[in-house]
C-alpha cells in the first residue's frame, strides 16, 4: 500500500487519477482502517487528505450557509455552538455515529462517500439541502449530497475526484430540522432505520419540507411524499398519519442481521413522524 | 496446637482492601496475553475455513513456504498421530485437537485449516492469501432441530456415546435423563398445566482481550508457553498431548487474564504456537483478531426446549417435566445435562423429569459460559412459572418461596441438599423496595431464580513465610477478577498479619502442584480452602518453632492475632511471640517455614439467587430498556464484598445482552453474520441501569469460612426475570432470545 | 519506500520510529515502543480498549495509521500517573473495586480522563454515554460510573 499525503487538492486528485488499482481517501478514517484491518479492502493507494490547509475549517459564510472542510470531525462540530443552532439535525446525526472516540476523527464527508445507506449523517444532510464540492481532473464541480451515493459501498465519483468541501445552505428563518435513527442498543450500532426531516413554516404551517430515509434501500432516499404529505399541514394527526405511510410505503429494505422488512418499513414510518414533531418544535423556536 | 474448622468471627475477611494487582492495571503495565515478545519471535496467523461444512480434498502450502518472511507452515500432519478418537467426551482431546486443526473435514465457518509463522504479523496475514486449500463443500446444518432431524447431513459418525438411545439421529452424541416421583400423576393433580417451547441462540462470552499467546518448543520436545487462560494446568496437559511431548517438559505461565467466563478454560492457539515455533525453531506469537474469536472461539450452545408445568391453585407445583436441545457445534460437550439438572433444582418436586439432549451441527465447538446451560433452562422454566403464577393469580416470589428447595430436598437431580439460601434470597427479594417499588405506564417486572452447582476441583497452594515476617502465596487459579485480593485476605485471617504483608503469585506450572481451571465458581472456594489449609499447616509450624522456644509441648501453644500463645494458663507464662519473631531465625531453628495444601476439595456447596428487573417496552418500535436491576444472591460467605458485587453485577450484564441483543447469526450459507463488536451488540455503558445487589450470606457447611462460590449463579436468572419483565411490559409472552426489537415488534403485531 | 518514518511524542517524550502504512497507531505504540497499555480488543473502534488521547482529542488508536501520529502529542494510559503518584481516577478505580479483569481499565481511564477535562461535572447518563465506546464484559459498568463520578466530585472539590 502507498501512503501519500499531498499539500493540495489539486495534488490528491492528480495522484489518484494517477493511481492503480484500489485508490481510497483517507479523511476521519473510521471506515478506511476497519475495511484495511480486517482485509475487506486494502487500498493499493492510499491519500490523506487531512495536510491539506483549512480542510478542518467549519466556516459560516456571509450569507449565513455553512462550508464544512472534508475533515472537520463530528465532535468539532458538535461542539460548534453556532453550528449546532442552525442545524441540530445535521450535527446530531454526525454525533450519533460511533463512540466519542469515533466522533474524535470521523467526518461528514467520509460518512458520505463510504456510500452506506445506513450512514447516519446522510439522511439529515439530504434533508438540509446539502450539497458537496468535487475537484477532479475536468475541474471542480458542485452536486447535492443525495448524488453522490450510488449503491452500497460505491459513490458516483469518478477516477480522480475527491470532495473539497461540504456547503450546508443557510437555515434562515422559521426553519428546523432533526434526525433520528433505530438502533436496538444506545450506542455503538449502526441504524437500523434513519430518518432526517427539515422544514420551515409559514405561521404554524409548514411551507417547505425535506424528508430522507436511511438503511430501508441501497441508497439514501429524499422521499418527495413525505414532504408532501406534512407541506401545508399544521403537522396535525393527519399529516403525521400521512408523512408515516409515505415513509413506509417508500421504503425497499431487505432482511439482514439488523433488521427485517417488515420492521424496517414499520419503523420508518414511527420515526418520521418523531423527527418530524422535533424539527417542526424546532422551527418555532421550542427546546427540542 | 489448637485450631477451629470452622470461623464465624473475622478480623480480615469481610474488609474491602485494595486489590494487590490494582497499581499494575491502572498504570498499562499489567502483562497480558498479547502483552509480551520474545528475543528471535515469529508471528503466527491462521488460516480459517470459508465453508460451513467442507471436505478438504487438498492443502498446496508450497508458495507460501517458498515465501522469503515465511518460516514455518502447519497443517494437521504437525499434531501427534496418537490422540485417540473416542465417542462423547471420552477422547476430549482428539476432539480438541480436531477443534485446533481441521483433519479431513472442515466443521464450521472458521475452523482452522493451517498456520504459518512469519517475520511480522502483517507478513504472516499476507502469507496466509498464498495458501491453496481445494475444498469439496458439504450439506451443513446450524440449528439444533434441523440437527436432530432425519435428512440433517451427518458431522461425524461414531460420534454418539452409549447414553444415546437407538434410533437418534447421528448428531445426537450424548443423552442425559433423571427425576423422580411420576410426573403424569402430578399433571392429573394439577389446576392448571402450562405447556411451552422455547428457544435461545448461542451467545459468546465477549471477553475483551482475544486469546493471545507466545510459545516455544525445541525439537528436544522441552517448551516455554505464556498464553491467556482459565487453567494453565490444563492448557499443559492439552497442548502436551496434541504434540506428544511429555506434559512436564512443557511449562506453561498464565499472563494476567482479560476475562474469560469460561471461554479461556481450552485451548485454541496454544498447540499451534507450539508447532509452528517447533518446525521454525523459532519462539512464535499469536493473538487472535476479534473475528477469530468469534467464529473460531467457544460460544455458549443455542438451546430449544419444551416445558410443562402443572400447578395447584395455592400455587404448589404438582409436577414439572423438561426436554432441553442444546447444540455445541460440531463436537460433542453441549451441555445438554447441565442444563436439564439445573432447570428445576431450585425447587421442592414431588414429581419432576428431565431429558437432555447435546446435539452437534456445524458451528464452533462451545465452549464453558458462566454456570454452563442453567441459564437456558431457567429462561424456559420460570417463564412458565410466571405464566402459571398470571394465570393464577398468584404473587411471583410468594409461588417461588412455596416451592423452594431447603435444607433437606431431594434435588430435581437426584441429591439431598445440604444448608442452602434459596429461601433467604426471596425473603430478601420480597423485602426489597424494588418488589413493592410502583411501575410507570409501559414498565414491567419480572423476577425469577437460579441455581447453579459450583464445583471444588484439584487445587494446589502453596505459603512460604519470609524472615522478615510476610508471606508470599503461590496459587494456580488465574485471577480473573480480584481472587488475589480475597487470597491475602484468608492468609491473612489465619496467619494474623497484615493483608498487605501478604504477597499472591499466579506460580506456573513448574512452580507448583496441579491446578484444575478458574472455573466453576471454584476459585473463592477451592484456592481459598487450599489457601486457609497452607496457612493452617504453616501456623502448625510456627506453633512447633515457638513450642521448642518456650520448652513445652505443641499442643499447649495456640496461635492468636499472628503471635503464638500458650494455650492455657497450665502450659506456662509466656509472652505472646509474634509471627516475626519465629520468622527471623527460622534458618536456625530447622530451617525455612512453609504451608501447604493439595487436595480436591468436595464441599462448593451449590448456590442459588433471585433476581428482580423493571423493563419499558416502545409499543411502537419493540425496544426495551432495562430501567432497574436487583440481584440477589447467597455468597456463604463474603470474603471481599465488593468483587462479590462485581460479580453479581457482571453477571446480571450478560445475561441483559443474551436477554435484549446479543445472538450468533448465520446467514444461508452457514457462516457466521455478526463476527465483531459492532454487530455482535454487548452491552455498553449508555444501556444499563445501576446494578444493586443484596449480598446474602448462608455459610457453606463444606468451607471452613462458609464460603459458596458467587461467579456464574448470576446469569441464571437474568435471561427470565427479563423475559417475565418485557413479556408483562408488551402484554405479550416473549419465547425467544434475544428479545430484539423486530421480534418484541413482530409479537405486539401478532398479538392485535 | 516501503517504511515511513515518523517522529512524534508520546506522554511528553520525544519518539521516533519506523511503519509500514498499513500498521496503526496501536501497532506502534505496542510493537514499537513497547507501551502496551493500550490493548486490541476488537480492531474496529467497537471496544475502546486502545483508546489514547492525541493532540487532546480522545480517538481509537486502531483507528488511526502509525505513520498518521507525525508531529502529534500522544498521551496513553502509561501517562496518565504524575511519576509515582496516581491520577485521582486510578486511585478511584481501584478503591471502588471498578475493573475486574482489568483489561479494558486502561482505555476506559484514558476516556474517562478526557471525559472530566470537556465536562468536569457530568452527569450519571453523560458519564454512561461518554463512555459507551469503552466495552467491559466484567463489571456491568455500575462501579465504573460510580468509581467516575467520585473522581469528578473530588476534582470539583480540589479545585
Amino acid at each position: 500500500m502507498d501512503y501519500h499525503s499531498p499539500a493540495s487538492f489539486a495534488e490528491a486528485s492528480a495522484l489518484a487519477a494517477n493511481a492503480t488499482g484500489i485508490t481510497r481517501f483517507l479523511a476521519g478514517g473510521t471506515d478506511v482502517l476497519v475495511q484495511l484491518r480486517s482485509e475487506l479492502v486494502t487500498p493499493d493507494t492510499l491519500i490523506d487528505i487531512k495536510k491539506i490547509d483549512g480542510v478542518s475549517d467549519i466556516t459560516r459564510n456571509v450569507d449565513g450557509s455553512w462550508t464544512l472542510g472534508v475533515a472537520a470531525t463530528g465532535a468539532e462540530m458538535s461542539e460548534h455552538p453556532e453550528l449546532s443552532g442552525d442545524w441540530p439535525g445535521v450535527v446530531e446525526a454526525m454525533d450519533l455515529i460511533g463512540s466519542t472516540q469515533v466522533q474524535g476523527r470521523a467526518t461528514l464527508t467520509g460518512n458520505l462517500c463510504n456510500g452506506s445507506p445506513a450512514a447516519d449523517s446522510v439522511p439529515a444532510m439530504v434533508a438540509a439541502g446539502v450539497t458537496v464540492t468535487i475537484t477532479g481532473p475536468d475541474g471542480n464541480r458542485t452536486i447535492a449530497a443525495e448524488g453522490i451515493p450510488a449503491s452500497p459501498g460505491k459513490t458516483t465519483l469518478t477516477k480522480g475526484e475527491v470532495v473539497t468541501a461540504v456547503n450546508i445552505p443557510a437555515r434562515g428563518e422559521n426553519g428546523g430540522d432533526a434526525y433520528l435513527r433505530f438502533i436496538p442498543r444506545t450506542e455503538m450500532d449502526i441504524a437500523v432505520v434513519g430518518v432526517g426531516v427539515s422544514l420551515r413554516l409559514d405561521g404554524d404551517t409548514i411551507t417547505e419540507a425535506r424528508v430522507s430515509l436511511g438503511a430501508v434501500a441501497p441508497t439514501v432516499l429524499l422521499v418527495d411524499d413525505c414532504a408532501k404529505a406534512i407541506i401545508g399541514s399544521t403537522l396535525d394527526d393527519v399529516a403525521l398519519d400521512a408523512l408515516a405511510a409515505a415513509a413506509s410505503a417508500a421504503c425497499n429494505p431487505i432482511d439482514d442481521k439488523r433488521g427485517t422488512i417488515e420492521f424496517r418499513t414499520e419503523v420508518a414510518g414511527v420515526l418520521a413522524k418523531r423527527a418530524a414533531k422535533i424539527a417542526y418544535a424546532r422551527a418555532k423556536g421550542e427546546q427540542a | 496446637m489448637a485450631l477451629d474448622d470452622r470461623k464465624s468471627e473475622f478480623t480480615f475477611v469481610g474488609t474491602r482492601p485494595d486489590r494487590p494487582d490494582g497499581l499494575d492495571k491502572v498504570t498499562g503495565r499489567a502483562k497480558f496475553g498479547a502483552d509480551v515478545s520474545a528475543p528471535g519471535m515469529l508471528h503466527g496467523a491462521i488460516l480459517r475455513s470459508p465453508h460451513a461444512h467442507a471436505r478438504i480434498v487438498k492443502i498446496d502450502a508450497s508458495k507460501a513456504e517458498a515465501h522469503k518472511d515465511v518460516k514455518a507452515v502447519v497443517t494437521r500432519a504437525d499434531f501427534s498421530d496418537k490422540v485417540p478418537f473416542q465417542p462423547g467426551l471420552e477422547g476430549e482431546f482428539w476432539n480438541v485437537l480436531e477443534n485446533v486443526m481441521a483433519g479431513e473435514k472442515a466443521l464450521y465457518d472458521g475452523h482452522a485449516v493451517a498456520a504459518i509463522a512469519a517475520t511480522s504479523a502483517l507478513a504472516a496475514r499476507d502469507a496466509l492469501k498464498l495458501i491453496e486449500v481445494e475444498y469439496e463443500v458439504l450439506p451443513h446444518v446450524t440449528d439444533v432441530d434441523k440437527a436432530m432431524a432425519s435428512d440433517a447431513p451427518v458431522i461425524r459418525e461414531g460420534a454418539a456415546d452409549y447414553s444415546v438411545p437407538e434410533g437418534m439421529h447421528p448428531n445426537v452424541v450424548r443423552y442425559h435423563e433423571s427425576g423422580h416421583g411420576n410426573v403424569d400423576a402430578g399433571f392429573a393433580e394439577a389446576d392448571l398445566v402450562i405447556e411451552d417451547s422455547f428457544v435461545t441462540e448461542a451467545t459468546h462470552q465477549g471477553y475483551i482481550e482475544p486469546h493471545a499467546c507466545l510459545g516455544m518448543l525445541g525439537n528436544d520436545g522441552k517448551g516455554e508457553l505464556w498464553c491467556t487462560t482459565q487453567g494453565h494446568w490444563i492448557a499443559q496437559k492439552t497442548c502436551a498431548a496434541l504434540l506428544g511431548i511429555e506434559t512436564s517438559q512443557l511449562r506453561v505461565t498464565a499472563s494476567e487474564i482479560g476475562g474469560g467466563f469460561g471461554g479461556k478454560t481450552t485451548v485454541f492457539i496454544e498447540p499451534v504456537a507450539l508447532a509452528l515455533s517447533r518446525k521454525a525453531n523459532r519462539p512464535v506469537k499469536l493473538v487472535m483478531s476479534r473475528s477469530e474469536v468469534f467464529r473460531a472461539t467457544g460460544p455458549t450452545s443455542s438451546a430449544s426446549m419444551d416445558i410443562k408445568i402443572g400447578m395447584k391453585k395455592d400455587g404448589t407445583i404438582s409436577a414439572a417435566q423438561g426436554v432441553f436441545r442444546l447444540q455445541g457445534g460440531a463436537f460433542p460437550g453441549a451441555p445438554g445435562d447441565m442444563t436439564a439438572m439445573c432447570a428445576f433444582a431450585p425447587y421442592n418436586l414431588t414429581n419432576v423429569k428431565q431429558i437432555g439432549y447435546d446435539v452437534m451441527a456445524n458451528r464452533p465447538k462451545q465452549a464453558a459460559y458462566r454456570a454452563p446451560g442453567a441459564p437456558m433452562g431457567a429462561f424456559a422454566v420460570e417463564s412458565v412459572i410466571d405464566e402459571l403464577c398470571k394465570k393464577l393469580g398468584l404473587d411471583p416470589v410468594d409461588v417461588r418461596l412455596k416451592n423452594a428447595a431447603h435444607e433437606g430436598t431431594q434435588a430435581s437431580y437426584g441429591p439431598t441438599y445440604e444448608r442452602i439460601g434459596l429461601v433467604e434470597t426471596l425473603e430478601a427479594a420480597k423485602a426489597h423496595p424494588h418488589y413493592s417499588a410502583p411501575l410507570k405506564p409501559g414498565q414491567g417486572r419480572g423476577i425469577s431464580c437460579g441455581f447453579w452447582f459450583n464445583h471444588g476441583g484439584e487445587t494446589s497452594v502453596s505459603l512460604a513465610l519470609s524472615e522478615d515476617g510476610s508471606a508470599q502465596l503461590m496459587v494456580g487459579t488465574p485471577d480473573i477478577g480480584g481472587s488475589r485480593a480475597s487470597m491475602a485476605l484468608m492468609a491473612a485471617e489465619v496467619l494474623g498479619i497484615p493483608y498487605e504483608n501478604i504477597r499472591v503469585t499466579i506460580a506456573d506450572t513448574a512452580s507448583l502442584g496441579y491446578n484444575d481451571v478458574s472455573h466453576g465458581s471454584r476459585v473463592t472456594y477451592a484456592s481459598g480452602l487450599a489457601t486457609i489449609k497452607a496457612a493452617r499447616h504453616a501456623v502448625e509450624r510456627l506453633c512447633g518453632r515457638a513450642a521448642a522456644k518456650w520448652g513445652i509441648p505443641v499442643d499447649a501453644v495456640k496461635w492468636e492475632d499472628g503471635c503464638a500463645v500458650p494455650s492455657g494458663p497450665n502450659a506456662g507464662d509466656f509472652d505472646p511471640m509474634p509471627l516475626a519473631d519465629i520468622t527471623a531465625d527460622m534458618g536456625a531453628t530447622g530451617g525455612p517455614i512453609s504451608g501447604h495444601f493439595e487436595a480436591t476439595p468436595e464441599g462448593a456447596g451449590v448456590s442459588f439467587g433471585t433476581h428482580i428487573v423493571d423493563a419499558e417496552v416502545d409499543p411502537e418500535t419493540g425496544k426495551t430498556s432495562v430501567t432497574r436491576y436487583t440481584v440477589i444472591q447467597d455468597a456463604g460467605k463474603a470474603i471481599h464484598p465488593t468483587y462479590v458485587e462485581g460479580q453479581y453485577q457482571g453477571g446480571a450484564a450478560q445475561g441483559i445482552g443474551w436477554a435484549l441483543n446479543e445472538e450468533y447469526v448465520y446467514g444461508e450459507d452457514g457462516r457466521l453474520q455478526n463476527s465483531i463488536f459492532l454487530d455482535y451488540r454487548i452491552p455498553v455503558a449508555s444501556d444499563l441501569p445501576m446494578i444493586d445487589t443484596v449480598i446474602v450470606e448462608v455459610p457453606n457447611p463444606g468451607h471452613p469460612f462458609g464460603v459458596r462460590g458467587v461467579g456464574e449463579t448470576g446469569i441464571v436468572p437474568p435471561l427470565a426475570a427479563i423475559a417475565n419483565a418485557v413479556s408483562h411490559a408488551a402484554g405479550v409472552r416473549m419465547r425467544q432470545l434475544p428479545m430484539s426489537p423486530p421480534r418484541i415488534l413482530a409479537a405486539l403485531k401478532d398479538n392485535g | 519506500m516501503s517504511k515511513f518514518h515518523v517522529s512524534t511524542t508520546v506522554n511528553g517524550d520525544a519518539v521516533e520510529y519506523l511503519c509500514d502504512p498499513r500498521e496503526t497507531l496501536l501497532d506502534c505504540l505496542r510493537d514499537k515502543l513497547n507501551l502496551t497499555g493500550a490493548k486490541e480488543g476488537c480492531g474496529t473502534g467497537d471496544c475502546g480498549a486502545c483508546s489514547v488521547s492525541v493532540d487532546g482529542r480522545l480517538v481509537c488508536s486502531c483507528l488511526m495509521l502509525g505513520v498518521e501520529a507525525e508531529g502529534k502529542q500522544i498521551d496513553t494510559v502509561e501517562g496518565i500517573a504524575e511519576g509515582d503518584v496516581l491520577h485521582p481516577l486510578q486511585k478511584n478505580f481501584i478503591e471502588h473495586a471498578a475493573l475486574q479483569c482489568g483489561v479494558c481499565t486502561p482505555g476506559i481511564l484514558v476516556a474517562a480522563k478526557s471525559l472530566l477535562e470537556k465536562n468536569p461535572s457530568p452527569t450519571e447518563e453523560e458519564a454512561r454515554y461518554w463512555l459507551a465506546g469503552n466495552l467491559c464484559r466484567c463489571t456491568g459498568y455500575d462501579k465504573i460510573i460510580r468509581a467516575v463520578m467520585e473522581t469528578a466530585e473530588e476534582l470539583r472539590e480540589a479545585s
